[in-house]
């Protein structure tokens, strides 16, 4: 799939976030670096932190349109 | 037999640090799993790891445990402290170190060996 789609699912999940990218790692459509800053990561562990990009991610995540995923969450401060 | 369910919690609660992972340490079958497990080893973490490959039940029963969707997933003492991204991540801040050191004693590297236990499909 393209980065576009989920772009838009974590924009929509994460809609104060102050940096959101998605990089597609390999050019083959299922391997994806996602970045995001967003003051709903403050005070939360990296667990709960990735927790909600996964959930942001879930239905791709389900389909298995994502085969790998790489996640890098900051709080914003 | 025990249900695929209650052996995976039993590792998890019983094993100091687990590796759930793709492969075996001495032939690791995904990218993530080896950043998981070299991350755990320059820590010096005892590892146990658990290869969820031979059956896709495996992964299933340990995701819907654990509620955390991919594979590689590391335990320390009962508490999961995420994938390869996050275990990357407190490795090079040394946050991994102290967490095995508060959780596990100062000597947690005495017992650094690797051991691998196989899940039993029901």
């Amino acid at each position: 799939m393209a980065t576009e789609p989920l772009q838009t699912l974590l924009e929509q999940a994460f809609p104060d976030a102050t940096e959101l990218a998605v990089v597609d790692r390999t050019g083959g459509g299922d391997h994806f670096q996602v970045t995001v800053a967003s003051p709903q990561f403050e005070g939360l562990s990296l667990v709960d932190q990735h927790r909600l990009v996964y959930d942001a991610l879930a239905a791709p995540l389900a389909d298995g349109s994502i085969h790998e995923l790489r996640i890098k969450t900051k709080g914003t401060p | 037999m025990t249900s695929l369910r209650d052996q995976i919690s039993d590792i998890i609660e019983t094993e100091p640090v687990t590796l759930f992972m793709k492969g075996t340490p001495s032939f690791v079958a995904c990218g993530n799993s080896q950043r998981a497990l070299s991350a755990l080893r320059a820590a010096g973490a005892p590892v146990t790891a658990v290869d969820i490959l031979p059956d896709p039940r495996f992964r299933q029963e340990l995701s819907s445990l654990s509620g955390w969707p991919t594979i590689p997933q590391i335990f320390v003492k009962g508490e999961l402290v995420g994938g390869a991204d996050i275990v990357e991540e407190l490795a090079a801040t040394g946050e991994l170190e102290r967490k095995l050191t508060d959780t596990l004693g100062e000597d947690y590297r005495d017992d650094r060996a690797e051991r691998v236990i196989a899940l039993q499909a029901a």
